[in-house]
């Protein structure tokens, strides 16, 4: 107790403040008050009442909680496909490139992140879209007679959504995969192992870590995202973020919106605490 | 008795640089291997051509008579054991000595019943359900052998396995590898740049130097008998001389060094008079004060600089009283010396015949 009082030192002080101030006043503070919205409505006088009704209604309404699983399970899919692209990137770039190259590969992967996601987006659509750039090739080559309309379906959203969070992934797995003594592997090829007894004993079980910590950074952005999905995926995509904006911006039902926020807040939590406990991970080996 | 590997004209280049460049054996079956060579002599390429993970650029490397070209390392019937041992951590000993016998699919209480087998083999027997990191550098290292004699190799080849054990263990694996290997009755090749474990353990060892052998023969030979003045200076230790060949008879040389000395030492008979020479005299063949009226013999009188106790390895530096020459003497423990110290005249002296001539291109 003593050892912990006396660390409290002034340049302690100095550091830790506008830390503490940045996580009250911008995050906790604005969130109580969200909370406290959620539980209320206005009831038929126009005055404001405590109540769970903004809750409930997630549950009452169809349509609200096949909307959250919809997305849960996309953000579930986009995650092991992230998965399964990245980690022959990150594999590629720990073990078969040179050093002197995989730097570069690096930088190449971060390139895309220097232009905002708005930006990127509308790079998928220009490619994509009816009278878009693909379509305009492949209709050159004789290949369509009429064009195709590539966007607005659930297929380039989550293709757009994996995009968005790959390199979430990959730094993870870069990071785990240079600690893999590569003479594990050869000792596994040589003692009998094909490539997928290599990938699913010897290098996956030394990358969990790293694996589940990208899981949940992909799982939570891709939960969370707003902008591909309503996009790429257009007006019916039903994702559930959007449900929250509908709530704020279009029926102006912020006490609604902020029961929603929180349900998906709650929610995604516990998904991330079941994966955890299904792969044996501790939440303090995968910040690391 | 029948090969279990033979190595033919193998040669590995990389761009410019020939790190392997024809080098041919055979081994036997049952035999202790070994390759010795300094770092960078190109050792380790040929053992990794060997396990499949390298092709060779020429030659052919044949296990128990058949090709093993373009075979992948998962399909060799050798097994490597690494400088590191590359044991899985995320497995534990039972699990990583499994792990070759469920690759070829074999039943599991096959399995079980072999792994049990081969811990008790290695002494490590209730060893199975440990993790990786409970285990002592021996233990892991009884582990990474235990793990490739499951398989029943043809061969087992190993790299420099016991440089990460302090010296102590290392003494002591190299006893235990040796008594190991001759109770499997595996073949195994080794590589090393440690003359001791490679002398030791042995039954013929290749020397190696910038990718080609010097001399492939018993570690006794190899001592007595250097081929080369490579191998002369590279297995145990030697004094050198450089000088020139006076005369020749009776396969015995009169050589004149640069500071002015002459000695006799042991020669092929092509070394003709003029030939410019090297020869080497071992510590240990050196005597300290020696009796008088020996036939071909080479006395020498010297001035200790320093005594270097080393127990039984214990050693003279010393001078020639007329020459600037430094000489390394055996001093033997037998407490007949100890009146010995720095700064002493004694006479040395050491059968011609006990130092061996090279000629130097």
């Amino acid at each position: 107790m003593n050892a912990a009082r006396s660390r409290i030192t002034l340049p302690f002080l100095i550091f830790v403040t506008p830390v503490l101030m940045w996580l009250f006043l911008l995050i906790v503070l604005p969130h109580i008050d969200l909370l406290l919205m959620s539980f209320r409505i206005e009831d038929d006088a126009g005055a404001m009442v405590w109540s769970l009704v903004n809750y409930l209604n997630f549950f009452d309404e169809p349509v609200y909680w096949r909307t959250f699983t919809r997305t849960a399970v996309y953000a579930i899919l986009t995650t092991m496909i992230t998965f399964s692209v990245s980690l022959p990137v990150a594999f590629y770039i720990t073990k078969v490139v040179s050093p002197r190259f995989s730097g570069f590969l690096s930088l190449l992967l971060l390139m895309p992140f220097w232009v905002s996601e708005l930006v990127r987006v509308y790079g998928w659509m220009i490619l994509l879209r009816e009278s878009g750039v693909i379509n305009h090739f492949l209709l050159r080559a004789g290949l369509l007679q009429r064009p195709v309309e590539m966007l607005y379906n659930d297929i380039t959203m989550v293709m757009g959504l994996v995009y968005t969070s790959m390199l979430f992934m990959v730094v993870p797995l870069i990071s785990v995969l240079e600690s893999l003594d590569d003479s594990l592997i050869e000792a596994a090829y040589d003692l009998g192992g094909n490539v997928f007894s290599i990938v699913t004993r010897i290098i996956i079980p030394h990358a969990m870590p790293g694996i589940v910590s990208g899981g949940i950074v992909v799982f939570m952005l891709t939960l969370g995202n707003y902008l591909t999905p309503n996009l790429i995926g257009g007006k019916n995509s039903l994702w559930f973020t959007e449900q929250i904006y509908n709530q704020f911006i279009a029926s102006f039902n912020w006490n609604q919106g902020a029961a929603f926020g929180f349900l998906l807040l709650i929610l995604s939590s516990a998904m991330v605490w079941i994966g955890l406990k299904l792969t044996r991970q501790k939440l303090s080996q995968v910040v690391q | 008795m029948a090969l279990d590997l033979s190595v033919e004209k193998v040669s590995k280049s990389f761009g410019d640089f020939t790190a392997v460049n024809e080098v041919s054996f055979a081994v036997e079956q049952g035999r202790f291997f070994s390759i010795l060579g300094p770092s960078g002599c190109g050792k380790t390429t040929l053992l990794r051509m060997i396990a499949g993970f390298i092709e060779p650029t020429g030659g052919r490397i044949l296990i128990r008579g058949s090709d093993m070209a373009n075979l992948p390392p998962n399909r060799r019937p050798v097994n490597l054991i690494f400088q590191h041992l590359a044991l899985f951590p995320m497995m534990n000993v039972a699990q990583n000595i499994a792990f070759g016998l469920q690759r070829r699919r074999e039943k599991k209480p096959d399995i079980d019943r072999k792994v049990a087998d081969i811990l008790e083999r290695v002494g490590l027997p209730k060893f199975g359900n440990k993790n990786i990191g409970q285990l002592s550098g021996g233990q892991k290292q009884r582990v990474a052998i235990a793990r490739c004699l499951v398989l029943d190799p043809a061969v087992l080849l190993l790299d420099e396995p016991l440089g990460a054990l302090d010296l102590k263990l290392r003494e002591q694996m190299k006893v235990e590898l040796k008594k190991l290997q001759a109770q499997v009755g595996t073949t195994f090749i080794y590589i090393t740049h440690d003359q001791s474990e490679a002398l030791v353990m042995s039954d013929h060892v290749a020397v190696m130097n910038k990718g080609r052998f010097e001399q492939v023969d018993t570690p006794r030979m190899l001592y007595a008998h250097p081929k080369t003045p490579f191998v002369a200076r590279f297995v145990g230790d030697n004094n050198a001389w450089n000088g020139i060949v006076a005369d020749q008879r009776d396969n015995l040389c009169t050589i004149k060094t640069a500071d002015g000395q002459t000695f006799s030492a042991g020669a092929e008979p092509d070394l003709k008079p003029g030939a410019t020479v090297s020869f080497f005299i071992r510590p240990e063949a050196i005597i300290i004060a020696p009796e008088s009226g020996l036939d071909d013999f080479n006395r020498l009188t010297v001035t200790i600089k320093s005594i270097l106790f080393d127990g039984a390895n214990s050693r003279l530096l010393a001078t020639p009283t007329d020459g600037d020459a430094e000489l390394m003497i055996a001093l033997p423990q037998n407490r007949q010396y100890d009146h010995l110290a720095a700064g002493d005249r004694v006479d040395i002296g050491w059968s011609a015949r006990s130092a061996s001539c090279f000629r130097v291109p």
